[in-house]
């Protein structure tokens, strides 16, 4: 037997049950393009994550309420409210004496209500901060001016609106002097800032400011920090200010030695690692989720193929009466199967990538900036365990027909 | 030495709790060259008797000498090389594979010939001219005549150059026609040499041959050469 027979009599046959070839295929197509499409996405949007923390700044150290572990998750992250971090803690970082290489400090707490213009009325996060998150977050102010540090405290019913809030709410002109109503109470829009692109988890051009007191104690009711964010002069100065950032809460907090501390002191490089394991684990699992339907395509192969042999027992019966041994038979339909999860793969990685790209054109338009990543063991993963799990289903149903003896075959009606 | 011997051969099938005697003692042997037809009525056990010279199905007793060769001990793999080098086969209900030419019908026992040096589009061709189905090489098997199919069925039993031709019932899906032809090839072939053996439970039929076996209820009640054989002409039978 050539070495291309088996081959030529397996696509004859396939060729000869061309809806059940198609529907087969159909199943791994299905299974390949998920499992890329996921990690392709995945790696996306990891990319975007870790491009939005990046651009935040690489000195920048945050304070989150709660304990956690070195590098995982703090509780606040998990959504448990965690009242440990107080507006005394911030004045008190932002004291020279306390935390040295400290440029600049704010508090953050945030919320979600009704915002009301003239006309127009949008459900949207509104942000309690400090004037320092200028400085700290890069922030562009386009029309007007952001808070004054006086009016952190004062209760000022202000506003300065992100960019695409500012164009929402205020279509037809300039909001400056303008009034916004949040929860009832009017705030007068004092800036707005310039556009800053979109990141994963807010939009700042989304988001509504409001001086910290102000957010606290009229919008909130709250008296306690969401968030600190602190810019270090150096990024060599980093491990030093948490340092001294921990030994000053620590202190403030009145915390025993040994005792777990009741915050998390975190630097954007561990803000990274965190969220790397995160997304890992997410992209892991959904990869996972993703291949189950890989499982059931080569559980599609293996029905196909168990009915192709029901179907052409009698052909079996043929072949080996003209001389067909066992292997012949086992080999035919393996490469059957194995054809069918190859071309099955082949076409399931120019689905899975041909979405990812259409993802990547499309995502931008919607204001993130979303790179087209195909990680190349995606694809080497959804072609070789296609063709294995096509071979591997596809074992059970090759082994039938090749031990079927002859005589049986031809007398099967 | 003879093409074929076989002593005391017998078959049982066994379902469940219920055994089947099929075959009893059978002994007989077939010299080359010769044009054996096995009669016998429906459930007789010569199709049985067939598929067991054909190698198709072992017996459970009894011994089976090829060429002097004892093949009841050989295993499935070398049933099949002697299957594919040796025998080729005919049925009744021809076989072909659907949506398949001619000429891949009739190419199928060289695929599993482990020798491919002489395998060509010439020993197609020639199975082919020898049934005289060259015209409709490129066709495929659903658009022919039964007659037409059988003669192909007939192609591809010849393509290895096999010693003995089994043909299980050949005429009995054809009209006498078609028969007629079907028989006429057989007999050519036997005439260039090949030793055929022929299944039917008809008279007529079995009277092309030139030796006949009757079997009856798994026994060989006579063993003896046609007298008055029918020679297959072109839509005519002359006795001779």
């Amino acid at each position: 037997m050539k070495i291309t027979d088996p081959i030529k009599i397996a696509v004859r046959s396939l060729v000869t049950a061309k809806l059940r070839f198609f529907l087969t295929v159909l199943g791994i197509v299905i299974g390949v393009a998920a499992v890329i499409l996921v990690m392709s996405i995945g790696a996306s949007a990891q990319a975007l994550i870790f491009s939005q923390v990046a651009k935040v700044g690489s000195n920048l150290v945050g304070v989150l309420p709660g304990a956690s572990q070195e590098n995982g998750p703090p509780a606040s992250a998990l959504g448990i409210v965690t009242t440990t971090l107080k507006n005394g803690d911030l004045d008190a970082m932002r004291e020279k004496r306390n935390v040295p290489n400290l440029v600049a400090v704010s508090g953050y707490v945030s919320g979600s209500a009704s915002i009301e213009s003239p006309g127009v009325s949008i459900q949207t996060s509104f942000q309690g901060v400090s004037p320092e998150v200028v400085s700290i977050e890069n922030m562009d102010v386009s029309d007007g001016r952001f808070f004054f540090a006086e009016e952190e405290g004062s209760l000022a019913r202000i506003a300065v609106l992100g960019a695409t809030r500012a164009s929402d709410l205020f279509p037809n002109g300039n909001p400056i002097g303008e009034t916004v109503v949040i929860k009832d109470i009017p705030f007068r829009v004092v800036g707005v800032l310039a556009s800053r692109g979109g990141s994963t988890f807010s939009n700042p051009d989304n988001l509504v400011y409001v001086p910290l007191g102000t957010a606290q104690k009229i919008l909130l009711g709250i008296d306690y920090l969401n968030f600190i964010r602190a810019k270090v002069d150096d990024t060599g100065d980093i491990d030093a200010a948490k340092s001294d950032i921990e030994t000053l809460l620590r202190n403030r907090h009145k915390l025993e030695d040994g005792e777990e501390s009741d915050f998390s002191v975190r630097s954007t490089e561990q803000a990274l690692q965190t969220l790397s394991s995160v997304t890992d684990v997410l992209k892991y699992f959904l990869t996972a989720i993703a291949s189950i339907s890989l499982a059931v395509g080569g559980i599609g192969i293996m029905n196909s193929m168990l009915i192709a042999v029901n179907q052409r027992i009698r052909e079996v019966g043929l072949r080996k009466a003209v001389g067909a041994r066992p292997h012949h038979i086992m080999l035919q339909f393996l490469i059957e199967a194995g054809f069918v999860s190859g071309l099955g793969g082949i076409l399931g990685i120019v689905f899975g990538v041909g979405i990812a790209f259409v993802a990547a054109l499309v995502i931008p338009r919607l204001g993130y900036e979303w790179e087209f990543i195909v990680p190349g063991s995606s694809i080497a993963i959804g072609f070789i365990v296609s063709f294995l799990i096509g071979v591997l289903f596809g074992l059970y149903p090759a082994w039938k027909a090749a031990k079927i003896p002859p005589i049986e075959a031809l007398r099967y009606e | 030495m003879p093409l074929i011997t076989v002593k005391d051969l017998c078959k049982t099938y066994e379902s469940e709790d219920v055994k089947t005697s099929v075959l009893h003692d059978v002994s007989f042997s077939v010299e080359k060259g010769e044009f054996l037809a096995i009669m016998g009525p429906s459930g007789s056990g010569k199709s049985t008797l067939m598929h067991i010279l054909g190698l198709l199905e072992r017996a459970n007793c009894g011994e089976y000498l090829l060429d002097g060769r004892n093949v009841t001990e050989l295993t499935d793999n070398e049933l099949a090389v002697l299957r594919n080098k040796r025998i080729g086969f005919v049925f009744q209900a021809f076989n072909l594979l659907p949506k398949t030419t001619v000429e891949e019908n009739v190419e199928l026992p060289l695929l599993y010939d482990d020798d491919p040096t002489e395998r060509n589009g010439k020993r197609i061709a020639a199975a082919l001219a020898a049934v005289d189905m060259t015209h409709r090489a490129k066709y495929f098997s659903g658009q022919l005549s039964g007659g037409e199919k059988q003669r192909v069925a007939i192609a591809r039993a010849l393509v290895n150059d096999p010693d003995i031709i089994f043909a299980d019932e050949p005429t009995g899906n054809l009209d006498s026609k078609s028969g007629l032809q079907v028989m006429r090839i057989l007999q050519s072939l036997n005439d260039s040499g090949h030793t055929v053996i022929l299944v039917t439970h008809e008279t007529i039929t079995a009277e092309h041959a030139k030796r006949i076996i009757r079997v009856v209820d798994g026994y060989i009640v006579s063993d003896e050469p046609v007298v008055n054989r029918r020679i297959a002409g072109d839509g005519e039978v002359t006795l001779k």
